[in-house]
């Protein structure tokens, strides 16, 4: 019992500096037309299975549902499936959950609909993703190695780091805004200490190719759902004027 | 045994089909009562669409409901990722889920427009309590169903959400702990409880509901519609006993119904295509992360329809008992003065005041938010009877009367409003003055509902030809 409580409550204090990192920088905006670009999802399909999908499954993904962004068996089974797997199942990792808990301190969750989790008052899943992705920065006073201004103290490292490169953030001190006579560590941006495989403008293109794959994973069919959408409301549309003319004509005999 | 109708040896073949079912079943007879002579009034405006509106989507929740149990599966295991196998691998479900999860926002926005039609007409008053009464059990088994259906995607929302309110029951004096002990099958919102949360949602309530719903229809077809003049015409009859400002349900409703289905199906269907989470407050953003009972979401807040009586819960808090034992006080001291009782009823509010003001003190305030929110609901059973206004439509009372039934509108949904909102001191505040609001208007309705002048009500229905 004193364990729970001991758990609940270092939760509690997880989820506060959860819910500050929601008062931290504003998120960037996602470029929402990738999720309709198939090379940007192809693209976004292989850094998945490179960079997250060893540590985190997308249990409720299965790999031939990326027929649907324009690949083949084929090519699936060749390109984006390490394992031994079937084609028709479901994007599992191996990771034993606990010890996964001991080395990052927590559990890395299923990403199978993190973008339609993430969403919140700085802007949707995606905006959260695509800033988060590209807000790591070194530090070493964590156990990784790394840190982040939009989730401080994240157990995950920057997986993508040799794409990005390695960078410190700069702070200043400014006046509080609020209060007189107190200075604020404000994070002004960052420096680049080692070079990535990519430039910061391809980084920025490649993070957000991964987004939008995990934009389109959360609800493969949402493009299906916008073009069945239009369909439904013209033919709608066309039951309403019958609807209206045929009420007229009966109700014109109502005095 | 009823006599046998003789049919026409010669009629049409369809004809001499309906002959014979109409001497072993009252179809026609059922027809005629519920439709083709059904008199409604000529005048029903805009907010007459909404019953016709809420029986449709009954009808969508309950296909699309039976669909998608066909493939969930009420297992804390399975729970989460057999509705992700719907959105995902079932063919067309994920139309199925967005229709049910939108159902139910629908469900309640019909309902609460349809309710209040009923409140500004006074479809009420005598002779409809009872389809009034009727009206308000489906209400509250709705809340029922939302509720316990809410748990079934055992996301994190649906489990902290009903954590939060069965833990509610615990407060209840004496029987409260095992109530919630009951109402769980277990110490925490478990397995088991999404069992009978889940046998509850697809068996139990729906067939209460159903009842209800014929119980709700069959009343209201006894007694005939009210309308927006409040004028009873059943008054002023024409030679065949037909009311002369009724016309046939069918087909002048029907067609009429028709239209207003087709344009509830537009915006339901832009929702569903377009925005079936509708910006987080359909399906809200933290239900996509999996129930875990061990991460307590830093804030949990039930989907919209529920808000502004979680905002009443809310707002009672210590300080706010204090002001209900003030609000007894006051009461108790005008009865006793102004209320002409004899000295009797005189005793009689005092020890209930005195009573009632030990019981406030006595348990604690979380009990009394339940109450509160409880009342909230229960206290719509009793409008009939706190309703002295000699007219029924608010067309006819005092136009300061407008203001009152405006002002519930802002407060209910400035209540609502708060009810998402993390809890603020300020919110708080105006929260506590919002449900003083609310059954200030109920609870002094016999008082104000008389005041004020009324305008004549005309003789028959007011109606311009379209």
């Amino acid at each position: 019992m004193k364990k729970l409580i001991a758990l609940l409550l270092a939760t509690l204090a997880l989820w506060g500096s959860a819910q500050a990192a929601e008062e931290g920088p504003e998120w960037d905006k996602f470029p929402v037309d990738r999720t309709t670009d198939m090379a940007s999802l192809q693209n976004g399909a292989k850094l998945f299975v490179n960079y997250c999908l060893n540590c985190h499954s997308a249990a409720y993904m299965r790999y031939n549902r990326l027929k649907d962004i324009g690949l083949t068996d084929e090519q699936i089974k060749g390109n984006l499936m390490f394992a031994s797997e079937k084609v028709g199942e479901t994007m599992k990792v191996s990771l034993d959950p606990r010890q996964a808990k001991d080395w990052f301190g927590a559990t890395p969750p299923d990403l199978t609909v993190i973008a339609r989790s993430r969403a919140g008052h700085g802007g949707t899943g995606s905006d959260y993703l695509y800033t988060y992705l590209r807000s790591y920065y070194r530090d070493n006073a964590r156990p990784t190695g790394w840190n982040n201004t939009v989730f401080p103290n994240v157990g995950m490292p920057n997986v993508l780091w040799e794409l990005q490169g390695q960078r410190v953030p700069k702070f200043a001190d400014e006046k509080d805004p609020h209060e007189e006579g107190r200075t604020v560590h404000r994070l002004v941006g960052f420096e680049q200490v080692t070079p990535g495989k990519l430039t910061p403008q391809e980084y920025d293109r490649a993070v957000a190719d991964l987004v939008a794959y995990l934009t389109w994973m959360g609800e493969p069919a949402q493009h299906h759902r916008v073009r069945v959408g239009v369909w439904v409301l013209i033919f709608l549309a066309f039951v309403f004027v019958i609807a209206w003319r045929l009420n007229a004509a009966y109700w014109k005999d109502v005095k | 045994m009823a006599e046998q109708k003789a049919v026409d040896p010669n009629a049409p073949a369809l004809q001499k089909l309906m002959g014979w079912v109409d001497a072993r079943f009252p179809a026609t007879k059922m027809w005629n009562e519920h439709a083709a002579e059904y008199y409604a009034p000529k005048n029903f405006n805009f907010w007459y669409f909404f019953g016709s509106l809420a029986t449709l989507v009954l009808v969508i929740q309950i296909v699309t409901g039976i669909f998608l149990v066909m493939n969930y599966k009420p297992d804390a295991a399975l729970a989460f990722g057999s509705v992700e196998y719907i959105m995902r691998d079932v063919p067309w479900g994920w139309l199925v889920r967005y229709m049910h999860s939108t159902g139910a926002s629908a469900f309640f926005v019909v309902v609460y427009l349809h309710m209040y039609r009923g409140l500004i007409y006074g479809s009420y008053r005598k002779p409809r309590e009872l389809v009034w009464i009727f009206g308000c059990l489906i209400f509250l088994c709705l809340m029922g169903e939302a509720f316990m259906g809410y748990l079934l995607p055992w996301g994190q929302m649906s489990y902290w959400g009903a954590q939060v309110i069965v833990n509610l029951f615990s407060a209840i004096p004496f029987v409260g702990p095992d109530l919630a002990l009951l109402i769980r099958g277990d110490y925490v919102v478990s397995d088991a409880t999404l069992n009978r949360f889940f046998s509850f949602h697809v068996i139990a309530i729906p067939l209460v509901l159903l009842g209800l719903v014929v119980a709700h229809i069959i009343a209201l077809h006894e007694v005939g519609s009210n309308n927006p003049d409040g004028v009873e015409i059943k008054a002023k009859k024409d030679g065949q006993g037909r009311p002369l400002d009724g016309i046939p349900f069918h087909p002048y409703y029907t067609v009429h119904d028709i239209l207003g289905v087709s344009v509830f199906l537009i915006v339901f269907s832009a929702i569903i295509f377009f925005a079936p989470e509708f910006g987080g407050y359909f399906l809200e953003f933290n239900n996509f992360i999996p129930a875990d009972p061990l991460k307590t979401p830093p804030h949990i807040a039930p989907v919209w329809y529920f808000t502004p009586f979680y905002s009443m819960l809310r707002a009672t808090t210590d300080q706010m008992v204090y002001v209900l034992a003030a609000i007894v006080v006051i009461a108790a001291v005008l009865a006793i003065l102004r209320g002409g009782l004899k000295p009797m009823a005189k005793i009689g509010v005092v020890i209930g005041a005195v009573l009632g003001i030990g019981a406030l003190m006595v348990f604690e305030a979380k009990f009394w938010g339940v109450v509160v929110m409880g009342g909230a609901v229960i206290i719509l059973f009793f409008l009939p009877w706190l309703d002295n206004s000699p007219v029924k439509s608010v067309r006819y009372r005092p136009s300061w009367h407008r203001i009152l039934y405006g002002i519930l509108v802002i407060d209910f949904i400035v209540l609502g409003y708060l009810g998402i909102q993390p809890p603020s001191p300020v919110g708080e505040h105006v929260s506590q003055l919002g449900t003083v609001l609310y059954f200030g208007f109920f609870l002094l309705m016999p008082i104000w509902s008389r005041m004020g002048e009324f305008k004549p009500v005309p003789e028959r229905v007011t109606y311009h030809a379209h």
